[in-house]
């Protein structure tokens, strides 16, 4: 009887409010959204970094004219440094075949190059690849160095981008939540001035506290799981959208997010959003009702 | 059944307290008025009764439990053996009265099946039968003060408070809410009442405490408004 009294009175107070409901509801669901997609991001840089970090290679290209003995004291200094984990030697062979391989669709200019125009080079992988810029001091002024080349510049620009992307969106989560918050202390506070007859009578023959704020929380609780359905309707909807094409483009660069990925930020998103409505709502009724 | 000791009572804000150095003891089953003028601290007794407020100074003992201790989350479970009436009978416009007395009865976790048995029978008590379907604004004042009364004594409560009941009503209305508070009173109901009606105080010859400026000035068992 009693859950049945407390549904009913959240279905009530909900409609009784109607517009400022759905306000509740969109801007809890465009917060959501972003708190989501920000925390979806984030999880996939994180990925992304493991993955591409791990493959970086600091190249230090020899000149045309270095010596043998250029070559191997450098081949020396390389394999006793702290900092390097592994160093392979690419000579004028091995980097016409990579060449040859990273610019198969370019035949012509496969043809016009010859092994012996390309630079001999040392490729070594980094214990710590941010301490990239420790191994260029040391080395740039060796003999025999051309040019050192680190992969890990391009990839902090990128990097640097989707975090940006990211901490975009978690700033306008942030923001979202805010108005979201203050739209639900709203709600509550009209549905319990619209109620204050029932609820002095309530407390003045003894219903508990829980019994009298239950309704209120319940109204708040039940709009924040909507919001979060709604933005996991969205997050759906921009998936499909995306496998259909127009941003097809951006899957091979950005490991791709799955189903379960999406399906597995729904938790997160009704968390939140529940959570955050039911504090909400029961500070609310703390300065409200004095229970 | 009750006990004020020396409570001693001021509003933050107030010159001077409300209530000041009191000591009252009130056995089971008395019928008992608090007179006195407006602002005398009369309306704060009740107050601390349903531990509304807390006194500075002194202990309030209601039905053997000291509520001047009393934690806030117990005062639900605690206001459940105190029945309250008002001056403005504060009943919901949009339930009947039927529905006004079995809310105080579901609220508080009982089942619409011991509403259906009990809710009649008590209308019945207050003089409303016939009436149950009636909403307030269409029954009288008197007729309101009583689905209120039926409200406040549905559950059996052990003391009836009842503050200024007769106050938005006219003489003869007003006595035949006393008839009933009288009728109730009977049954072993202690009742408390706070007005200033000196004719309802006159015809009922019941204990009188006269309170002024926050004293007690008067405590007679047999007394007029005087």
């Amino acid at each position: 009887m009693r859950m049945k009294y407390v549904l009913s009175e959240v279905l009530v107070g909900l409609w009784r409010n109607v517009t400022m409901s759905i306000a509740m509801i969109i801007t809890m669901a465009v917060s959501l959204f972003m708190l989501g997609g920000g925390g979806l991001l984030y999880q996939k840089v994180g990925d992304m970094k493991d993955l591409y970090y791990e493959n970086v290679e600091v190249s230090i290209f020899l000149k045309t004219d270095v010596t043998a003995e250029q070559r191997t004291d450098l081949d020396t200094k390389l394999h006793s440094d702290a900092l390097v984990k592994e160093v392979t030697y690419v000579d004028k062979e091995e980097a016409y075949k990579r060449f040859q391989k990273m610019y198969a669709d370019a035949p012509d200019l496969v043809n016009a190059v010859k092994p012996d125009q390309l630079p001999e080079s040392f490729r070594l992988k980094l214990n710590n690849p941010e301490q990239y810029k420790d191994i260029y001091d040391q080395y740039k002024d060796s003999e025999g160095v051309e040019e050192i080349v680190d992969q890990s510049k391009l990839l902090d620009k990128v990097f640097g981008v989707l975090t940006g992307v990211q901490n975009f969106a978690l700033a306008i989560a942030v923001w979202m939540a805010i108005a979201a918050l203050l739209l639900v202390a709203n709600t509550i506070q009209v549905a319990a001035y619209s109620k204050r007859r029932e609820v002095a009578v309530m407390k003045l023959v003894g219903a508990s506290n829980w019994f009298i704020q239950a309704p209120f929380v319940l109204e708040a609780v039940v709009a924040g799981l909507i919001g979060s359905i709604l933005s996991m309707v969205a997050m759906v909807a921009l998936k499909m959208v995306a496998a259909r094409g127009s941003l097809a483009a951006l899957e091979g660069l950005i490991t791709p997010v799955s189903w379960s990925d999406i399906f597995l930020t729904f938790p997160l998103m009704a968390g939140v959003g529940g959570l955050i409505s039911a504090a909400t709502a029961w500070v609310t009724l703390r300065f409200y009702l004095r229970v | 059944m009750i006990q004020l000791e020396q409570v001693t009572k001021t509003y933050p804000k107030a010159s001077r307290p409300s209530l000041d150095n009191v000591s009252v003891s009130i056995e089971k089953g008395e019928f008992v008025f608090f007179i006195g003028p407006s602002g005398s601290g009369k309306s704060t007794i009740i107050k601390l009764l349903l531990h509304e407020v807390a006194p500075n100074k002194g202990r309030v003992v209601v039905n053997g439990k000291d509520v001047t201790s009393m934690r806030s989350w117990k005062r639900p479970h605690f206001r459940r053996s105190i029945g309250c009436v008002f001056q403005d009978f504060r009943l919901l416009p949009n339930r009947t009265a039927y529905e006004n007395v079995a809310f105080a009865l579901e609220v508080i976790g009982k089942t619409k099946a011991v509403a259906r048995r009990v809710v009649p029978e008590v209308l019945e008590l207050v003089g409303l039968g016939g009436k149950e379907h009636r909403y307030p604004h269409e029954l009288s004042g008197g007729e309101q003060q009583r689905v209120a009364v039926a409200r406040a004594f549905v559950n059996r409560p052990l003391i009836l408070l009842a503050d200024e009941p007769t106050g938005n009503l006219d003489p003869d209305t007003s006595i035949e809410i006393m008839r009933l508070l009288d009728r109730i009173n009977r049954t072993g109901t202690t009742v408390v009442m706070v007005t200033h009606d000196s004719n309802i105080v006159n015809q009922m010859r019941r204990r009188v405490v006269e309170i002024e400026s926050g004293r007690i000035v008067r405590d007679q068992a047999r007394g007029v408004y005087g």
